[in-house]
């Protein structure tokens, strides 16, 4: 339907959307009042992914399920996209930010000549305009963002808004349209996996334990590690353990690491430099412990204990033990 | 082997950034500390080793701003690049991501190179949009986030691996080509003195909007505010040994927080 608001989806490459198109979804609900449609490009989608589409409020699923979208390649998703929203006109076309979908908002939005906004933190609709917030100066301002025209093209970080609650036994109505895919220029020679943490992605992350300087060395992760398994943490890192070549870059929260915006977080040993409060300021809750009381994390702290983490780390996974054992 | 790095000047991470008060929509430059974005610094790096290991080639700078901007590009010729376009126009000094891309993709077509590296992202507006919309404008294919990268014998190819959520893509790119650096893809090197002398020798071209055929229209995304932070609440410093201390907060965690 022309003026729906189109999500993107991002998901898990086995066939089902990741959780964070339940924010996506349910944020484009609340802003059109329901006329949500999900837009799925994948290799593989299977029916409890679709309802899950459906569940979270896409009245359609259009489906595109071809060999040729996996792994992402610009060239082959862009013209694509774009083929489709000059047929159906979307209001806005949402998705999740991962590193796929960064690029590739950012080349249907050049492809359409529409503006994008990134990142997003905040959408409202101002009369029939719709306006995004989003942070800029390594999270130091806030800007709102207005488009010329539609489709409103944005990305959204995760963890920001509110998901869609889950309906069960829904069906979505799924159209496959049919498009021209063009040839690929791009030519996967491999993917090579990440060894496993067993933890979640940092990104993703409800609550996120974060070790800095403080930590004096890459031995000493272990014990964050424990606490992560004890609460379903992931174990993150600040450019100072980064740049010390303790932990991969991967780890590093921070303005040239990872942005994350979890329930919780919990640093230790950090000192809250303003590149690390970049990538974290948007969590909810903040808990920081270090032995120095200056530490400028404890500003933006909403918990602050002033002790050495190696003592604090073992007595507060045994806390959180006790706590989720009852 | 030529190859064009874009790059942009942006505040200091550490510098305090206000809003105008003369413009909500802006913010006061007065007493900003100017660097070179760091992603940007990945990418000049990656283009002058890639000279380096072929023993030949070219590297072009470019960048879109005010004068200002020409510091720079003085930093981009010190660390080792040939030569610098500045896309130098007051017509575009509200340009937004697309503009700046198109004007870009401009420069890069005059230029003919066989690869366009930027950074992911530039650290003041964190749009990291640019590199994908030149390639997208280009019609040319595009890697972001490269953490590795090696150009074949015949400069034909490219071999990136891409940063993704839980491991890395590695793709071949026949060029030209278009990408984007992730921070782990180099250490970038100092600029020597000979390199700070010998920058100031080397050519810096001004354009214009109309040199590059770019017409500036209005912007299709535009700032409507800027608004500083909301304050976060005041925190509570947890007192008392260890012991007591863990358990208040894993109290309050649960009680006040409802957090975990």
């Amino acid at each position: 339907m022309a003026n729906a608001f189109w999500c993107i989806v991002e998901d898990d490459r086995k066939g089902a959307p990741k959780k964070v198109m339940a924010e996506v979804i349910g944020e484009a609900a609340r802003l059109s009042g329901g006329d949500v449609e999900a837009v799925w490009l994948t290799d593989t989608a299977s029916d409890e992914g679709l309802g899950q589409l459906a569940g979270w409020g896409a009245t359609k699923v259009w489906l595109l399920e071809n060999a040729a979208f996996a792994p992402y390649r610009g060239e082959v998703w862009t013209p694509v996209v774009a083929e489709l929203v000059a047929q159906h006109a979307p209001k806005a076309v949402f998705a999740p930010v991962t590193s796929k979908m960064r690029e590739f908002a950012a080349r249907l939005a050049a492809r359409l000549g529409a503006g994008l906004s990134a990142d997003s933190v905040g959408m409202t609709m101002d009369g029939d305009q719709l306006v995004a917030t989003r942070p800029v100066y390594a999270g130091k301002l806030l800007a709102k963002m207005t488009w010329a025209k539609t489709p409103w093209i944005a990305t959204l970080r995760p963890n920001v808004f509110k998901p869609a609650d889950a309906q069960a036994g829904k069906t979505p109505q799924v159209e496959k349209p049919a498009v021209t895919i063009p040839g690929a220029a791009m030519k996967l020679v491999e993917r090579r996996e990440e060894a496993s943490t067993g933890l979640p992605e940092l990104t993703e992350a409800e609550t996120v334990i974060s070790g800095g300087r403080g930590m004096k060395g890459p031995e000493n992760y272990v014990i964050l590690e424990n606490m992560a398994q004890v609460i379903g943490a992931a174990v993150g890192a600040s450019r100072a353990a980064v740049d010390a070549g303790w932990r991969p870059h991967r780890f590093q929260i921070g303005q040239t690491g990872r942005t994350i915006s979890p329930k919780l977080y919990l640093g230790f040993g950090v000192s809250g430099a303003i590149q690390h409060l970049a990538g974290m300021r948007t969590s909810k809750v903040i808990v920081a412990v270090n032995k120095d009381p200056d530490a400028p994390i404890f500003k933006i702290a909403d918990y602050g204990i002033v002790g050495d983490l190696f003592e604090v780390v073992p007595a507060l996974t045994e806390e959180f033990k006790k706590l989720l054992e009852k | 082997m030529k190859i064009v790095v874009a790059v942009k000047q942006v505040p200091d991470t550490a510098t305090q950034v206000k809003i105008s008060g003369g413009d909500p929509k802006a913010i006061d430059t007065a007493g900003i500390t100017w660097i070179v974005s760091p992603y940007d610094e990945f990418a000049v790096e990656e283009a002058l080793r890639i000279k380096e290991k072929r023993g030949q080639g070219e590297v072009v700078a470019v960048s879109l701003g005010p004068d200002r901007v020409k510091e720079a590009l003085r930093s981009a010729l010190a660390m080792g690049c040939d030569r610098a376009v500045h896309v130098n126009d007051p017509a575009l000094a509200g340009a937004d991501t697309l503009l700046t891309a198109q004007a870009l993709a401009a420069v890069v077509k005059q230029e003919q190179p066989a690869l366009v590296i930027c950074g992911r992202q530039a650290i003041d507006d964190d749009m990291g949009a640019v590199a994908g919309q030149v390639a997208e404008l280009l019609g040319w294919p595009c890697a972001s986030w490269i953490m590795e990268e090696t150009v074949d014998a015949d400069a034909k190819t490219v071999r990136v691996g891409r940063q993704v959520e839980g491991g890395l893509e590695i793709f071949d790119l026949p060029l030209p080509a278009v990408v984007s650096a992730q921070k782990g893809l180099n250490e970038p090197r100092y600029p020597t003195l000979k390199g700070i002398m010998g920058a100031k020798k080397k050519e810096i071209k001004d354009v214009k909007a109309a040199d590059l055929g770019v017409t500036p229209g209005a912007p299709q995304l535009a700032v409507k505010t800027l608004e500083a932070l909301p304050a976060r609440p005041p925190g509570r410093i947890i007192q008392g040994d260890v012991k007591d201390a863990v358990k208040e907060l894993v109290r309050a965690l649960r009680e006040e927080a409802k957090a975990i």
